[in-house]
């Protein structure tokens, strides 16, 4: 298959049960929301070394928001809910609790539930207020610029994580402008969240290593400095490769991301230094999710 | 839906009292069988056909058609469904009422909502004393759920209250949630003396300065941000009450009282 001149590889991409969580952050003005969003989704790339992976999905206008002032939605990935909610206490408590003017509601409902201001609320020392509005409890924590307004429980929901595809070209400038393109299309969409840095990773990786402590390793064969020294993917012409991860909170959303994304870096042409759209995967036995690329863009 | 409709024929000597007649206790009974229930009249029982005229087939909802103040224990201890009476209500409105809708188009009497522990409670006149509090021998008021009364409260309105929502269109009475445990009350149209005494935990939320007891501290103006949450949640409501979201989150706050906790919190918007 070829879509303006870029080849999309016969593979798929293989993605992974995930549990996820969203909640939504709101300040006094857009800015302090987005810097509460930022904090608390700080090294948050990847479950294997931050314990979650995390993101800012959205804006959310005033009109939009629980409390009327401006606000932005987190999404939250982890692969257990005992880890996910570990993390949404822990980030929760360190970066939004201390951001001036913050307060923080759940942002879905379902029936397993992670605990937003249950402990936190104990930063208020015996002075914190509980208030039942609208059938939810909501805690009001005495905090040196007000109160921190939090919900009690945010839920979460099964998810779907690791899925990707791979963006080849002719140089890295041309490649990383293709998947910054890619990114900002994805990111129009609600429900995902690209958690590398700017919403691509350079560093894709292969399952094991000849090291026995590492249980993953760089993906040598889409390395372009490796070609000729080992089983490589890439032909001459490809000088760099970058992937796009994506989590979503349903299979669909995570199809429906990888393809706009596809589309956005096909709509650029061979004549922007793309070669070849592929894809990662583990051959299919790890990971319960498949999403084959020809499929996809058919 | 037809209604099941109980049209008072005279206006009863002694009081009576209507707590057979909920959607619960209804359920699946015939106007004829309805017409046989027993029910109190003072210190004697007599049929429900000879006071009430019974139409309708839905007792789902239930419409009772009276003018008078003796129907006492309506709705007590229903769980789903609604009432709707025409009229007025006695004493005991809506006692350890656990769910559904009651609405009242006149007034009603003493102890209206005393144990309620859910559902919603409107009353478009005024209410006698003891609003949501709890009666003699009860630890607490009123548990949960919301009550609407669209006129005026008598006295001690919201006593004892442990959680729900108590909110006043007019004015309340003296001793205006006193001895409150926690849950939150809102009156529009000020109050008498001594609000808030004995009053452990829990929010009074007025648009007048309150004259309260002295063991209450002045916590000075603050902006609160639940009370947007709590303004948004009465927006599916009639005015007055669903418009408290122009009213703001600056309020000027007293917490106390004191000499009991002390954590409870006096509101009055700014």
């Amino acid at each position: 298959m070829i879509i303006n001149g870029i080849a999309i590889e016969h593979t798929f991409a293989e993605a992974f049960g995930m549990t996820a969580t969203r909640i939504l952050i709101t300040a006094q003005n857009a800015h302090w929301a987005r810097v509460a969003g930022a904090t608390m989704t700080g090294f948050a790339t990847s479950v294997i070394g931050c314990g979650v992976e995390a993101g800012i999905e959205s804006e959310i206008p005033p009109e939009d928001s629980p409390d009327g002032r401006p606000g932005v939605s987190v999404l939250l990935f982890a692969v257990s809910g005992e880890e996910l909610a570990k993390q949404v206490e822990r980030r929760v408590g360190q970066c939004v609790l201390t951001c001036p003017s913050t307060a923080v509601f759940a942002g879905m409902e379902s029936e397993k539930p992670v605990p937003l201001g249950k402990n936190l609320r104990y930063f208020g020392d015996g002075h914190q207020i509980a208030k039942q509005i609208g059938g939810r409890r909501f805690w009001r924590v005495p905090v040196m610029d007000g109160e921190f307004l939090c919900a009690e429980y945010t839920a979460r929901t099964s998810a779907v994580g690791g899925g990707n595809f791979l963006v080849l070209g002719r140089s890295r400038e041309q490649v990383l402008a293709a998947c910054e393109g890619a990114v900002r299309a994805i990111r129009r969409l609600p429900n995902v969240l690209l958690p590398f840095p700017g919403g691509i990773a350079r560093s894709g990786s292969k399952v094991g290593s000849k090291y026995k402590s590492l249980m993953a390793s760089t993906n040598d064969a889409y390395c372009p400095t490796l070609r000729g020294q080992v089983e490589s993917r890439l032909g001459p012409e490809i000088a760099s490769v970058l992937e796009i991860v994506i989590n979503g909170l349903t299979e669909a959303d995570v199809r429906e991301a990888t393809r706009v994304g596809i589309q956005a870096v096909c709509a650029l042409g061979a004549a922007a230094g793309i070669e070849r759209i592929s894809a990662g995967n583990y051959g299919g036995k790890l990971g319960k999710f498949h999403f084959h690329l020809r499929e996809l863009m058919a | 839906m037809n209604p099941l409709t109980l049209q008072l024929r005279e206006r009863p000597a002694q009081r009576v009292d209507m707590s057979a007649f909920t959607p619960d206790r209804l359920a699946g009974m015939t106007p004829d069988a309805i017409g046989h229930i027993a029910l109190w009249q003072g210190n004697r029982q007599v049929p429900a056909g000879d006071l009430f005229r019974v139409t309708g087939t839905e007792p789902a909802d239930i419409r009772i058609e009276a003018d008078s103040e003796r129907l006492d224990w309506i709705g007590a201890g229903m769980t789903q469904g609604s009432i709707r009476v025409e009229g007025h209500a006695g004493a005991y409105l809506g006692r350890a009422m656990r769910g559904g809708t009651i609405r009242v188009s006149g007034g009603a009497g003493p102890f209206a909502a005393t144990g309620m522990s859910g559902g919603s409670l409107r009353i478009d006149g005024n209410c006698g004393d003891f609003l949501g509090a709890p009666i003699p021998g009860e630890r607490h008021g009123m548990r949960g759920g919301l009550v609407e009364v669209r006129g005026d409260a008598g006295d001690r309105a919201g006593d004892r209250l442990r959680r729900g929502t108590i909110l006043i269109a007019g004015r309340a009475g003296d001793y205006c949630a006193s001895r409150m445990i926690a849950g939150t009350i809102v009156v529009l149209g000020g109050t008498g003396t001594h609000a808030g005494l004995a009053m452990r935990r829990g929010t009074l939320l007025l648009s007048s300065a309150p004259d309260l007891p002295p063991s209450f501290n002045d916590n000075g103006p603050q902006d609160l941000g639940f009370l947007t949450l709590l303004a948004d949640a009465l927006r599916a409501l009639d005015p007055p009450f669903s418009e408290l979201h122009a009213r703001g989150t600056r309020v000027r706050r007293w917490l106390g009282d004191l000499g009991y906790d002390g954590r409870g919190e006096v509101l009055c918007w700014v």
